[in-house]
């Protein structure tokens, strides 16, 4: 699969190095270009382009700024400061045991406590990018198949492929159920792998969904785990937008599905999650490995070698995550303020005749623009991407590149932005149908 | 020295069909020796002292290589998990009976989940091995300390750490610095986020590490290599730390099955960079006391061809300068030398100079940089990795450097950065710390001195128990030739004193054997985690043990 580019030095490089499984030349990652070239700002260049495919969550950091002026012996760094000795030498991959505590009494909290997470299983690595991409390393070897539901986050055919070989089989889904999994696309996919003499090692879903924005239902992830039992391969779970779900009632995590069967068979279970969704620091590169597999844990620990979290970020972040007044009243408010967000966009797209799918959770929304493509295929998709950017001036991310197989869905971050902008975003989509339908009406009367 | 760490539990789940150990070879043994004794012994004692025999077995060879916690034993005896909490075996004879109770184990494991295709779920074939490498002397040294880390007054009979290279002899500089500093540094960055598309703190960066930082580092390294040479910051790319620097080199620079050149002995930590998951093999180019432990072009020409005739394309050399653990320093001659040859076998050239700037004698250090400059027509095949780590006392904060002059090797290794990225506060904080060019200057010529002292005194120490370290230039390391010590002249016997240095002396060093060094008997010493104070004790404690050893030779 690997493309050769033309390599004119006299000292090559690996194929790994040349192929093109990065991914950075698709659609998804085009737009992040032209959004650097021509930027909105409110008041320097309001005809910019508005940046709606970037899944970061601004809405509460001022909460974070409110906890870091009142709390600065957490800044402070140096002789004063208790353990410093310890923490600015360790590099051990076996994290702060302080930090490792924070996480996994954060995890649960998300879960309203619904489990509980033992400090000794979790495992770091600098971003959840790292994490899938780790898992990925222990769980397969080169040639091996994962089975992925589609529509997927873009930047799993790199982190899950790339350095590691492994192939991505899709789950297919569509709207027919609202792009719910089924049995039988599970195993429709797990023959698809059989087919092409490729051992399937995992399923790995991301639960709430990206780029969905819904959460998978109760009965959903028991007949997945059934799955994988039956097939005796793995489950990763996705988890980092747990804290991003509207209510806490909604969001059901595949650690409460375990916990209610007693952990039997749980050795196949292994949860991402990341501070960069629910607390908006993807700078600080934290993730995490939740593995209820010993080998994995331990291998994985010593894996993270690779992408291990600066002991000084781990420090940083050790006592707001245990400050459980903070983080309890953070989860809810951030909760809220999205579910607005979510409400306002839901509304301003009706009002421009735009169906979206229902969401309950994230950071976008999974919008339907199918009724206004000139063929319903990928070409005809990515046409109207194209105009989209380049005349509505919103960057939005196309539904083919999430490897969806129903041509005109696309998503729509709302959670990076000022409420003003979201506005000004809105009005756009708005004046754009309105021409639109202008357009179509002269057609429609002869 | 001292951590406070968990210790890793004991696993709760069988082994994977996979594995080789475990019940397999349990029965490999057993059956054939039950035919013997149950001629003799009819057959409840035909199968009762053959697996007795074999358990006792286990039992010696376990204690024979100190291993309390194989992570690679199959389930104990105890039920799976109810909590999801890892099982803690409490005993180690728990453990060891385990390898006999596994293989039935598994069987009634499918019995009891017949839904299951049969055994556990397995995982990929790198697993064994990253589990067994936790088994060699490197490792298992480094979890005996967390179990049982001297303390001057708290364990003062605890095992004294001198088998991490980390440098704790200027920390009280760095801790002064970040006193004063830190908090503006920071708390700055975290408030700084007003726009929606700003580059505060908190949200995505280029994952390759901020401009900002590149140029820092740049000026660094040109600084502590003492060094005309001015460093591109296009040419930086930023990683967690020098481990996926390697890792991210290896993945770029060859494929899966190809080989780099190594001249030994080597940091063992090199073989898990290299070759855990890139599937890329380290050919050794054994170097020799005769030579100073130097590596010659004839030695590295010979471990070529010899790969080429075994089918192994080689793509690389990789190189540390100032060498680790022997602390050479490559001379001008030698490096054009290499570059020479690696131009004629049109294979690129990796050095590792993280411990530039922890030299401390009296010959010149010269980067590849240095060299590169004037060779033009070289530059895209030699790369270069350092670290902040070594030389700000901060290995805690995960700062490694890549540099190129390969714009296709740039390219690669930015995108794969995002695998490895500096966190966020971590790059402001360094590069408000490397700004502040006074305290910079003063941090590495102390730090030189310092080190310097360190080892003038340490090796001074060995020398006196009449054991002789090469002459150091650079690096953490004391690297001692203690083969009048061990009882035959063999990885056995060197082994041997290793674990009476770890289990009687209680002291953490490296055999050269973790570092594929060819001539038994060496030993690494790593002395900058000590303090003056330390060394009559560690000193002491060899003493008493090379009498033992003299005694019984």
């Amino acid at each position: 699969m690997a493309i050769e580019i033309e390599q004119p030095s006299s000292v090559e490089l690996s194929k790994v190095a040349v192929s093109e499984t990065h991914g950075e030349d698709s659609p998804y990652f085009a737009g992040w270009k032209a959004y650097d070239e021509d930027p909105y700002q409110e008041s320097n260049n309001p005809s910019g382009v508005i940046q709606m495919g970037l899944a970061e969550n601004q809405v509460s950091f001022d909460l974070l700024e409110e906890y870091s002026e009142q709390h600065s012996e957490a800044f402070t760094w140096g002789k004063g400061a208790p353990g410093f000795r310890e923490n600015a030498l360790f590099q051990d991959y076996h994290g702060l045991q302080s930090f490792r505590e924070a996480m996994a009494s954060f995890m649960e909290q998300i879960r309203g406590g619904r489990a509980k997470f033992d400090s000794d299983r979790v495992v770091l690595t600098a971003g959840a990018t790292a994490a899938n991409e780790l898992l990925t390393f222990i769980l397969a070897d080169p040639g091996d198949a994962l089975l992925v539901p589609t529509p997927y986050y873009p930047g799993f055919d790199r982190d899950l492929r790339w350095r590691t070989g492994v192939k991505i089989v899709p789950i297919h889904c569509d709207s027919s159920n609202n792009f719910q999994i089924t049995p039988q696309a599970l195993e429709a996919a797990y023959k698809e792998a059989e087919a092409m003499n490729k051992k399937v090692r995992a399923v790995l879903i991301t639960n709430p969904s990206n780029p969905l924005g819904a959460t998978i239902q109760r009965s959903v992830l028991e007949e997945i785990l059934d799955f994988v039992t039956h097939k005796n391969i793995h489950l990763v779970s996705d988890e980092i937008y747990s804290g991003s779900a509207f209510s806490s009632s909604e969001f059901i995590s595949i650690a409460e599905i375990l916990e209610s069967r007693k952990y039997k068979n749980s050795e196949r279970v292994h949860i991402v999650y990341s501070l960069s969704k629910d607390l908006g620091l993807p700078g600080f590169r934290v993730g995490t490995i939740y593995s209820y597999n010993d080998k994995v844990v331990t291998t994985a620990r010593r894996m993270s070698s690779f992408t291990l979290i600066s002991s000084q970020t781990q420090h940083l972040l050790a006592s707001m995550l245990s400050n459980k007044k903070f983080t309890e009243n953070y989860i809810k408010t951030n909760r809220e303020r999205l579910r607005k967000r979510y409400e306002m966009i839901i509304q301003g797209l009706k009002n421009a005749g735009i169906e979206c799918l229902k969401g309950n959770a994230g950071l976008f929304c999974w919008m339907n623009l199918s009724p206004l493509l000139e063929e319903q295929t990928r070409e005809g998709e990515l046409a109207l991407w194209d105009s989209m950017l380049h005349e509505v001036k919103l960057n939005i991310s196309p539904g083919s590149s999430c490897h969806c197989s129903e041509p005109g869905w696309f998503r729509v971050c709302f959670a990076n932005m000022s409420e003003q902008t979201l506005e000004i975003a809105l009005k756009r989509i708005h004046d754009f149908m309105q021409q639109r339908e202008r357009q179509r009406k002269p057609i429609s009367s002869q | 020295m001292t951590r406070t760490l968990p210790r890793p539990h004991k696993l709760s789940n069988s082994t994977s069909p996979t594995n080789s150990s475990g019940g397999g070879t349990a029965m490999r043994v057993i059956v054939p020796l039950q035919g013997v004794v149950q001629g003799r012994g009819g057959l409840f004692l035909g199968s009762v002292i053959p697996c007795a025999l074999f358990y006792f077995l286990q039992l010696y060879l376990k204690r024979f290589r100190n291993d309390p916690g194989d992570p690679k034993d199959p389930n104990s005896s105890s039920p799976p998990p109810r909590t999801g909490s890892p099982n803690t075996s409490p005993s180690n004879s728990a453990g060891k009976l385990t390898e006999l109770s596994g293989f039935p184990r598994s069987l009634s494991r499918s019995l009891l989940s017949p839904r299951n295709t049969g055994g556990p779920v397995s995982v990929s074939s790198r697993v064994s091995s990253i589990l067994k490498s936790g088994e060699s002397p490197f490792y298992l040294g480094l979890k005996r300390v967390e179990d049982d880390p001297y303390h001057e007054v708290g364990n003062s009979g605890g095992i004294i750490q001198l088998g991490l290279a980390e440098n704790k002899l200027s920390l009280d500089l760095v801790e002064d610095w970040l006193d004063q500093n830190a908090r503006e540094a920071l708390v700055g960055g975290v408030a700084n986020c007003e726009e929606s598309n700003s580059s505060g703190i908190a949200s995505y960066q280029a994952f390759d590490g901020l401009m900002e930082l590149k140029v820092a580092v740049a000026g660094f390294m040109s600084q502590v290599m003492e060094k005309e040479i001015s460093f591109n910051p296009s040419q930086i790319v930023l990683t967690a730390g020098a481990i996926p620097a390697i890792e991210i080199l290896s993945f770029c620079l060859a494929d899966s099955g190809n080989a780099f050149l190594v001249p030994t002995p080597y940091h063992p930590g090199l073989d898990r960079d290299v070759k855990w998951r890139t599937g890329v093999e380290i050919i050794p180019v054994p170097c020799r006391s005769a030579d100073n432990f130097s590596v010659s072009i004839t030695a590295l020409d010979r471990a070529f061809n010899q790969a080429r005739k075994r089918g192994i394309r080689v793509r690389g050399i990789i190189i540390s300068n100032p060498t680790n653990p022997v602390g050479n320093l490559f001379n001008r001659d030698t490096l054009y030398s290499l570059l020479d040859f690696a131009r004629e076998k049109k294979i690129h050239v990796v050095s590792n100079e993280l411990l530039a700037g922890s030299t401390y004698g009296s010959e010149e250090f010269v980067s590849m940089a240095d060299i590169i400059d004037v060779e033009d027509l070289d530059r895209d095949r030699v790369h270069m990795v350092y670290a902040l780590s070594k030389d700000l006392s901060l290995p805690g904060f995960r700062m490694g450097v890549i540099h190129s002059y390969n714009e296709n090797v740039l390219a690669a290794t930015k995108k794969m950065a995002r695998f490895s990225s500096v966190s966020a506060p971590t790059q402001h904080l360094v590069v408000s710390m490397l700004s502040d060019a006074k305290f910079v200057e003063k941090l590495v010529k102390i730090n030189r001195e310092r080190l310097g002292r360190m080892y003038v005194e340490f090796a001074g120490g060995l020398k006196k128990l009449g054991i002789e370290c090469t002459k150091s230039n650079g690096g953490f390391y004391c690297w001692a030739d203690m083969s009048g010590l061990i009882s035959s002249y063999s990885e056995k016997g060197e082994f041997e004193l290793w674990d009476k240095l770890l289990n009687v002396a209680k002291l953490n060093v490296i055999p050269g054997s973790c570092c594929h060094c060819i001539e038994p008997g060496w030993f690494c010493f790593c002395f900058t985690l000590l303090t003056e104070k330390d060394i009559p004790v560690v000193m002491e404690r060899i003493r008493r043990i090379s009498e033992t050893c003299k005694f019984q030779s």
